[in-house]
């Protein structure tokens, strides 16, 4: 007779400690695990690797700012598409609403830069990369809501768009022509650069990211605004049921997920890179997406999940360049360690049973 | 009984949940030639045993006999090897094929595929027991009762000597569960071993030899049928002694209230939905809606409610004060509300409409009243103390009120959900299927509760199944067949039969 070897449940509820320990067991797993790939790999002292890894993220004043500055980056983008998928509205469009922020703050920078002062530059910066941000963030969302459409594939396209009108415009405005790069804006000058605070240069952004997180922290669970999304995202017919507009708060969480993202691209041209390319996202419009799931929405666990990431993406560079290993293998671990950070969810929601107990029962 | 051989025992059977116990040391046996019913209210563990001897769960312990031999089923298909069958709440049909062609749909037969033949045995199974069907119309064709008799055939074809149906009357018309009923004695007769899930008392006692209760997962006991009254089943259902009186009193100055006249829906393929409704609903009554389920009794309270486009006709409310008429077509829920139209509506899905699931009975309060106060924060003071109110005036079992509401059972849920309906002290209040899926104390008390609102004067409209209840408590009963409305009776004077027959005519003209 054949009997199924196990079986698996919901649970209903689990134990905050008891959720940690599983966390915690699933991260010393990863390393377990990144450790035995290591050594068979490379032949490397998975130590060692472990140490520079380490190194790499925390190991210098200068590194610890630059972790601090990639966490607040990666948070601001993660914050500014909570909103939408609080919403179920699947927004994989903040990398293109990242760049038409930043395309607009240095376009600002080249023309307006050395010709107004800061006090006049910086709000008109602000507000066009605002301006960029939201209109890229509410075509799809103005599509959805007048021919429901699909936003997934439609941000997704404006992704591509928002990338060849950088292309385009990187070639035209070329310094020298013909470089393909614009390089550094106003160098010399450093008009339109976000001011160093403390002799630190990266501490401006971190504030504004900051007050960014206060304030979706709060827009979410207190306001009426972050009311009515949480009401059209778990059930659309509840919200017309009571007379939400699905329509407008769909449009009005778009335009402030694309503001917001609007502002990151500010952060990342005037606050650190100084110019704009296709990559200047890097991707992390993506890697938001995960943060915000993985912080279940909530922009205090975000500010932890960000900088987890961040902390294994510099630890994994220095890897590479410590030991002469190509980028690839860094990838391998981190790519191991987010496995089961994600796969570790399945054993707090679910409980495993085995059955050997009915045969012990039965003799 | 002791001539009987057994068909299937079942010993001290246990299912869990997570905390849930679904099923707790439960013992039964079901002989060939017996109609076995299974009683227990809604969440007493009804469908879970079953599901574990058609092989959907599998037990945590315990053993299951079928002929005196102890067997694992692990898979419907093993059920189906021991010829157990079961037939659905909700029919698992392909609706594009013909009756024959669902009936032999995933059996792995030797040789060719011989539509005909089994068309053919499709017929000789009919005439054996005396069932109405064409073996070659299309599902999308039939009524709800011919798609059942297309999942019974669809078990009996396959040789199933013991069959469990799961509530086969929720769907269908005093008249078509008086068929079933024939056709499953004829089965019994045949020798067949026949369990019917079930809450409804009067069919278990017009039915079945036996019958088993459960309440909470537990077994409670199995008593002859003939020997047992109402009473004794419903204390044995609830563990203490209920009254299944509804008081009803006389509407007092009942007064137009809500005017729907004309009215014509059709969906986005233009397929009507409404045809030409009209009926007026008067304050201090209750207004009953009759009919088979999906007969348009949703879209006509979500066309009142704003919530679905009306072609055509007109919805006007009288002002309790004024007299005044408003007219309440086309316009959004907001709209009605800012009209000063105070109209509350229990919809049917009270998960997926009426309420937010992941949210807690405060935040569930406040989505009546969110809008409420300036400024752009959310006002928590007020609809924290109505969820207190409701808690402790209604008597909803929950850990706080922050426990998201999915998690209660359905009877706590619908208290929250109409106790926020009632808060908002209407004037015209519906209610679509209020007690569906509630067990008996809760479904009293939501009785009581639409009785009080009658008698402060409020025009209730009660969308209901069972006509015993609806017979009971209304005043006069909307009988709605195919989206048109057949009839208007007086519910103190009028039969089940009556109702039965008009619910079948609509549709034509």
């Amino acid at each position: 007779m054949r009997e199924p070897l196990f079986h698996i449940s919901k649970r209903t509820e689990i134990a905050l400690v008891k959720a940690w320990l599983i966390r915690i067991a699933a991260i010393a797993l990863a390393l377990v695990l990144c450790a035995i790939v290591t050594f068979a790999l490379t032949g490397l002292n998975p130590l060692r690797v472990f140490a520079t890894l380490v190194d790499g993220a925390i190991g210098t004043a200068r590194r610890r700012w630059s972790l601090l500055q990639g966490t607040a980056i990666l948070l601001c983008i993660s914050l500014a598409v909570t909103p939408a998928f609080k919403m179920r509205f699947w927004n994989t469009g903040a990398e293109g609403q990242v760049l038409a922020g930043a395309m607009a703050t240095a376009t600002c920078m080249l023309f307006l830069g050395n010709r107004l002062p800061s006090p006049v530059l910086f709000p008109i910066m602000f507000v066009c990369a605002v301006i960029a941000g939201s209109v890229w963030g509410v075509i799809p969302a103005l599509f959805k809501a007048k021919w429901n459409t699909n936003e997934t594939l439609f941000t997704l396209m404006m992704n591509y768009i928002a990338m060849q009108i950088i292309n385009y415009f990187v070639y035209q405005w070329a310094v020298p022509k013909g470089s393909g790069q614009i390089g550094i804006i106003n160098g010399d000058t450093k008009a339109g650069w976000l001011p160093a605070i403390f002799g630190q240069s990266y501490l401006c952004n971190i504030l504004i990211v900051v007050v960014i997180t206060i304030f979706i922290f709060i827009y979410l669970r207190f306001s009426k605004h972050g009311y009515e999304i949480a009401v059209v995202g778990e059930s659309e017919n509840t919200a017309r049921y009571i007379g939400i507009n699905v329509k407008r708060v769909i449009i009005r969480t778009m335009l402030l997920s694309g503001a917001i993202c609007g502002i990151c691209g500010l952060l990342i041209v005037s606050g650190t890179d100084h110019t704009v390319t296709r990559d200047s996202a890097g991707g992390q419009g993506f890697t938001a997406i995960m943060v915000s799931w993985l912080a279940k929405f909530d922009p205090i666990v975000m500010i932890f999940v960000s900088m987890l990431i961040i902390f294994l993406q510099k630890g994994a560079i220095e890897i590479s360049t410590q030991f002469g290993l190509n980028k690839s293998f860094s990838e391998i671990l981190t790519g191991i360690i987010i496995f089961f950070i994600i796969g570790c969810e399945f054993f707090i929601n679910y409980q495993i049973h085995f059955n050997h107990s009915r045969k012990e029962a039965k003799a | 009984m002791s001539d009987k051989t057994p068909a299937i025992e079942l010993k001290n059977i246990t299912k869990t949940f997570g905390k849930v116990v679904a099923n707790k040391d439960v013992c039964l046996t079901v002989n060939y030639g017996e109609i076995l019913s299974i009683l227990g209210e809604n969440g007493s563990g009804k469908t879970t045993l079953m599901n574990m001897i058609s092989g959907i769960y599998y037990p945590d312990a315990g053993q299951i006999l079928v002929g005196g031999k102890e067997v694992i089923i692990a898979s419907p298909k093993d059920a189906f090897q021991y010829k157990i069958g079961m037939i659905h709440q909700h029919f698992k049909l392909v609706d594009v094929f013909s009756a024959t062609e669902n009936i032999i749909l995933g059996l792995e037969n030797q040789g060719r595929y011989d539509l005909k033949a089994a068309a053919q045995r499709v017929r000789e199974i009919s005439e054996q027991y005396g069932f109405d069907i064409d073996p070659n119309q299309k599902i999308y064709e039939m009524s709800v009762s011919q798609k059942q008799t297309v999942e019974i055939i669809k078990v009996l074809y396959r040789g199933a000597d013991i069959l469990i149906l799961d509530e086969p009357t929720a769907v269908l018309t005093p008249q078509e569960t008086e068929k079933l009923f024939k056709i499953l004695r004829r089965m019994r007769e045949d020798g067949k071993a026949i369990v019917i899930i079930t809450h409804k008392l009067h069919e278990v006692l017009s039915l079945s030899d036996k019958v088993a209760v459960l309440r909470k997962g537990e077994y409670i006991g199995t008593v002859n049928t003939a020997e047992t009254s109402e009473n004794q089943l419903t204390e044995m259902m609830v563990g203490k002694k209920v009254s299944l009186n509804i008081q009803r009193s006389e509407p007092k100055d009942p007064r137009e209230r809500l005017i729907v006249a004309h009215l014509k829906c059709e969906n986005k393929e233009g397929i009507k939905e409404l045809d030409d409704v009209c009926f007026t609903a008067n304050s201090g009554e209750i207004l009953g809606i009759a009919g088979i389920a999906g007969s348009g009794q949703r879209e006509l309270l979500e066309t009142i409610a704003g919530l679905h486009p009306a072609n055509y006709g007109g919805i006007q409310y009288v002002d309790p004060a004024t007299g005044k008429l408003e007219n309440l077509r086309d316009k959004t829920p907001l709209e009605i509300r800012n009209l000063g139209v105070r109209l509350s509506f229990v919809p049917e899905d009270r998960l997926g409409m009426g309420l937010v699931g992941n949210m807690g009975i405060t935040d569930n309060m406040m989505l009546r009243s969110y809008r409420a106060g300036k400024g752009a924060f959310l006002k928590k003071k007020e609809p924290e103390s109505l969820a207190d109110r409701i808690i402790s005036q209604l008597e909803v079992v929950t850990p706080d009120k922050a426990t998201p509401v999915r998690r209660l059972s359905g009877g706590n849920v619908q208290k929250v959900l109409v106790g926020r309906e009632i808060a908002a002290a209407p004037t015209v209040l519906m209610a679509a299927y209020p007690v569906r899926g509630l067990d008996i104390n809760s479904s009293y008390m939501i009785y009581n509760l639409l009785n009080e609102q009658k008698e402060k004067g409020v025009a209730v409209i009660f969308v209901g199944e069972d006509l015993d209840v609806l017979l009971e408590l209304c005043d006069r009963i909307v009988v709605i067949g195919q989206g048109r409305i057949t009839g208007i009776v007086d519910a103190r004077t009028t039969t089940k039969e009556e109702i039965g027959l008009l619910m079948t005519k609509g549709g034509s003209k």
